[in-house]
This record gives C-alpha cells, structure tokens and sequence, in this order.
C-alpha cells in the first residue's frame, strides 16, 4: 500500500468539498494522511478523519491565511523533507494549483493537471485525464515520486468511513521571503441564492441568449425550477456574467439531476464541465449543434421565445 | 519597467482539433496567438503606455511560433524571444517552465505576465512552476491590476467575488480574459513589427538539458459518450415535452 497526501485546501478555515471527494479515492489507494493548514486547521482535522485520513498533518500559522502559494509549497517541502509520499494529490482549484505547481517544481518532479481519476498500477500511478477537448481520455502515468495529480472537483462522491484522525503538528518556519503574495482584502460580490455546484436543476445560457440583457429568462427559469443559473466560457470571457457562473474544464463541474443548455453549441471545453449530469436538455436554433448529439432531449428553436414559455408552464404545473 | 508577457501558439480556438498519429495536438492547422495571452500583452502595453519602459513576448514552440510573437509585435511590444528546439517537441509543463525561466531570467523583468491557462491544453500549471523557478511571488487569475512604484496591487477572481493581492515586485502575474480588450493590430503596428527583433534560442542557449519527462501518456481511448436522445423541432407540443421529461427526472 502507498503512502497517499492529500492537500486539504481550506477556504478561510472550511474544508474544501474537494478534499472530502480526494480522501475517498485515496483510501482506495493506500494510506491516506492530509494536510490542512491555516486557520481551522485543527477544528478541519476531524471532518477529515471522518473521511478516512489516518493523520492530520495541521499549522494554524496565519501566513496560511494572509499570503498565497508560497507558506503552503514551504509546508509541504519541509514535510516531505521527513519522508516523501508516493502520491500528493490536490484538488484543480485555483488555490491549489498556486501551490501544487510551485511544489511540483521545487520538488522537480512536474505533476499531472486537470484529471478525473487516479489508478495504482505497477507500483506507481497512472491519472485519467480528459484530453482533446474531453472527447479521448488520456492514461498518464507519473514518472517522478511523489506522484503529483491534481483532481478536477466533483470526480469522486465524498463518504465518511468514520474514524479519528492522529493529529500531527507540522514543524515548519515560514520566513519573510515566502510572504510577499499578501492577500490584503477578500471581497464577496454574488450571493448565489441556490449554489451553482449543489443544484438539483442547472440552467446555462450561451452565445445563444444573444445578450446579457436576456439572462434575467434564466434567472426566472431557475427561480420557478430552484435551480441556479451556468454560463458557457463564451459568454463569461465576452463580459456577460461574471466568471463565478462559468461551467466547463475552466469554470465549475456540475452534476444535477437535470441539466439545461440554451444557446450553448457544446464545446468540449463546457461539455467536460455537465456531462455527468443525469438529464441534460438542450434548447438551440441549430439542429446540428454538437449538444444536440449528447441531449437527452434537444428543442431546436429560439431560446427566447422556448425559455419564457417554458417557465410559464412550470410555473402553471406547480400551481 | 521592463515586462515580459508569456504567449503561446495553439489551434485557433475556432477551428476542430485535430490529433496526430503520437497523440500530441495537431498544430499545423490554423494556428494562432492564444487569445488569453493577447490580453495579457494588451495589459503589458497599457502598463507600458502608464508607467514607461519595455514589452518583451517569450515563446515556446516550432519556428512558425514566430508568427504569434508577431502578433503581438503589431500589437505594439517591443521584441520578442522565441524557444525552438526539436528536443523541445512534446514537452511537459515542467520542461516548459524550465525552459522559459532560464529565458526570462536573463531579461530580469520586473513583471512576467502569462495567461491563467492556455486555450490548448487549459492545465494552468505552468505560471506556478515559472514563478517557483524564477524565484518570484505569483499573483494569480487577476482581474485587475495596478501598479505604483514598485508595487503591485491585483484584484484575483474567485468563485464569489475576488482578493485584493499585493506584492513588491519583481513578481509574476497570471491574468483572466477579461482583464482588457486586446486592441487590433494597426497597419502601421504590422509594418513596424516586420522589423523588430525575434531572438530564437535553443535548449544549448539556455543551458538546459532535457531530462526525463515526469509523465508518459500510456494510451488514449474515446470518453465515455452520452447518446442522443429525441430531437425536436419547437411547436406547439414541445413544451409539454420538456415539462413531462422534468416530471420524470422529479425536479417538477
């Protein structure tokens, strides 16, 4: 058995879900130890332990909190100064892509991105990684150890096993040069009423809505089914809506009970995003749209005139 | 202040990939400047057109990568380094930090800006390495960025608003699409970048041996594809049809 890390990201002292759906597949794998860092680090360890983690390496050092990637990569250097694992695995998020690849490349020993499973096989680890715009899935193996694999979220379903975890304090002396990435303000914009990532029901609009002013057909679309509202990358970059409601390979994975796409081609770049989605209903003008190939159910007409018409009736049904 | 902006060439976003026989992306079809790294020269150009100095593009790739660095030429940086060397073919992201470090840091820039991620391969990975080998603070997807003197104050996306981010620099900054609106190359941009410098190095140049690669890709097989279901043209029964496919999934 393989001596697994996993990188408990923590989001101003809560766990991040991901690192609940990694220790499941860790302890697949072999023995899992995690390391949480920061404020809540200690409180974290026993959601952790819960989760299967055998020991919780933790520091509630503030540096943690106040500066980006660097305190993290010197934590996990010095921890793995004291024996390295066979696998480090974190979550593809942007905090912990700061400090895998800083990590990766002070270990020098590269690392495998944006995966949506990891395999033990000949005494090492090949990742599964959705390649060619998620149309192929890519067996890559690592070379160098620790393997280091960054999981996309929503690959594997967080379970408690129950359990405690050994609580481990993490020796380590952040110096002045590793605090220069100092995070001085967090601002909160959108308060999503139903989370984009939990929602029963996803609505996402594309180039098809034909403009942000039309977003607000979705919002009531959503309102009526208690679904939240997605975008495609398209519409994010153009300025649209804000980044926060983007799906796809570089915004949020999703996996809702039903999925609606209106006026999104079907990109592989926001297909790898939904396409775990139980039921995915797709509303297009283009009949040849390759959504349209992966719909359960495809409308071919205009989204302006379907979405309203759509709400009304759900509306009506619920009455 | 002296910047260096990261641009890579890829497939243009708007044509199908394509796949060749070793499993690496085809990039002798249409092939552009990566749009996010156009935002990220625009941004250097708007921090040179502010505060002064120079625009340096740095790439990796065959010899036509040239042509995206002449892109951003026209657009208005003042030279450019290409990286092109066979033993550079299939590289991996820690290859590619490395070599674009050893690159950079003979410039000794004051700010490096490359995109979050690129449009081909969407890993991200290589800003961190780059930062962590270069041996700069990394301040990353940003939204927005302001510089005073020698420091530097970004806005950073995240999922429900954003950070505000300081450093000192030297430092590296990863910027999202939306950070500016790339401007369109003049005519008289084109005809100056005809004559600026594109250095091109090698792995010798930069004193980089290769190594062996931190991963091997094993094989390739298709991804699980979801089959089509009913498509329907929208009349007057379509509705009803969607509300009895939402009745089915309980949602309604």
């Amino acid at each position: 058995m393989g001596k697994i890390w996993v990188y408990a990201e923590l989001n101003q002292g809560k766990v991040n879900p991901t690192a609940l759906e990694l220790l499941a597949k860790a302890r697949e794998l072999g023995d899992v130890e995690a390391i949480a860092l920061g404020s809540g680090a200690r409180a974290a360890a026993g959601t952790l332990g819960k989760h299967g983690a055998k020991v919780v390496h933790v520091n509630e050092d503030k540096a943690f909190d106040d500066y980006l990637a660097e305190p993290a990569t010197d934590a996990l250097a010095a921890l793995h100064k004291q024996g390295a694992p066979d696998l480090i695995l974190f979550g593809f998020t942007p905090d912990s892509r700061d400090v895998a690849g800083r990590l990766a490349a002070r270990l020098e020993v590269g690392l495998i991105s944006n995966a949506a499973d990891v395999v033990a096989k000949d005494g090492g680890f090949v990742a599964k990684v959705p390649y060619f715009g998620g149309a192929k899935i890519a067996s890559m193996k690592a070379n160098k150890k620790p393997a280091i694999v960054l999981v996309r979220p929503k690959s594997f379903e967080a379970s408690e096993v129950g359990g405690t975890a050994e609580v481990k304090e993490l020796t380590v002396t952040i110096e002045a040069g590793s605090k220069r990435s100092h995070i001085v303000e967090r601002v909160v914009e959108a308060s999503e009423k139903v989370k984009l990532e939990d929602a029963k029901v996803v609505i996402s609009g594309g180039r098809g809505m034909g403009g942000p002013d039309n977003f607000p057909l979705l919002e009531d679309l959503a309102g009526a089914l208690g679904g939240a509202v997605g975008a495609s990358r398209a519409v994010v970059d153009a300025g649209w809506v804000p980044y926060s409601m983007q799906v796809g390979q570089t915004g949020k994975s999703v996996r809702p009970g039903v999925y609606i796409a209106v006026g999104i081609s079907g990109a592989m770049q926001h297909t790898v995003g939904m396409k775990a989605s139980k039921i995915i209903i797709a509303i297009n003008k283009d009949a040849e749209a390759p959504i349209m190939k992966m719909a359960d159910l495809g409308v071919v007409g205009d989204a302006l005139k379907i979405v309203p018409a759509l709400t009304a009736a759900v509306k009506a049904k619920k009455r | 202040m002296k910047i260096v902006v990261t641009v890579k060439q890829v497939p243009d976003p708007n044509s199908n990939l394509v796949l060749e026989a070793d499993n690496t992306l085809s990039r002798e079809k249409e092939v552009v400047l990566d749009p996010g790294d156009e935002c990220g020269v625009e941004e250097a150009l708007q921090l040179k057109e502010a505060h002064g100095g120079e625009v340096i593009l740095v790439s990796m790739g065959p010899e036509r990568a040239k042509d995206a660095i002449r892109k951003g030429l026209s657009m208005g940086a003042d030279r450019g380094i290409l990286i092109t060397d066979p033993q550079l073919a299939g590289a991996d992201a820690l290859l590619t930090a490395r070599a674009l470090a050893a690159a950079i840091k003979a410039e000794s820039p004051d700010l490096v800006i490359c995109g979050t991620e690129s449009y081909d391969g969407s890993t991200g990975m290589v800003p961190p390495m780059l930062a962590e080998l270069l041996g700069l603070p990394q301040l990353t997807v940003a939204k927005k960025v302001e510089v005073d003197g020698s420091n530097l104050k970004v806005h950073r996306q995240t999922a429900d608003g954003y950070e505000v981010l300081e450093a000192s620099m030297p430092a590296l900054i990863t910027v999202t699409a939306g950070i500016a609106e790339p401007r369109y190359a003049s005519l008289k941009g084109i005809m100056a970048a005809r004559s600026k410098e594109i250095k091109q190095v090698g792995l010798g140049d930069l004193a980089i041996e290769r190594g062996d690669g931190a991963e091997t890709i094993e094989g390739l097989t298709d991804a699980e594809t979801r089959k089509a279901g009913a498509v329907i043209e929208f009349d007057g029964t379509s509705i009803d049809r969607i509300i009895q496919v939402l009745a089915e999934a309980k949602v309604i």
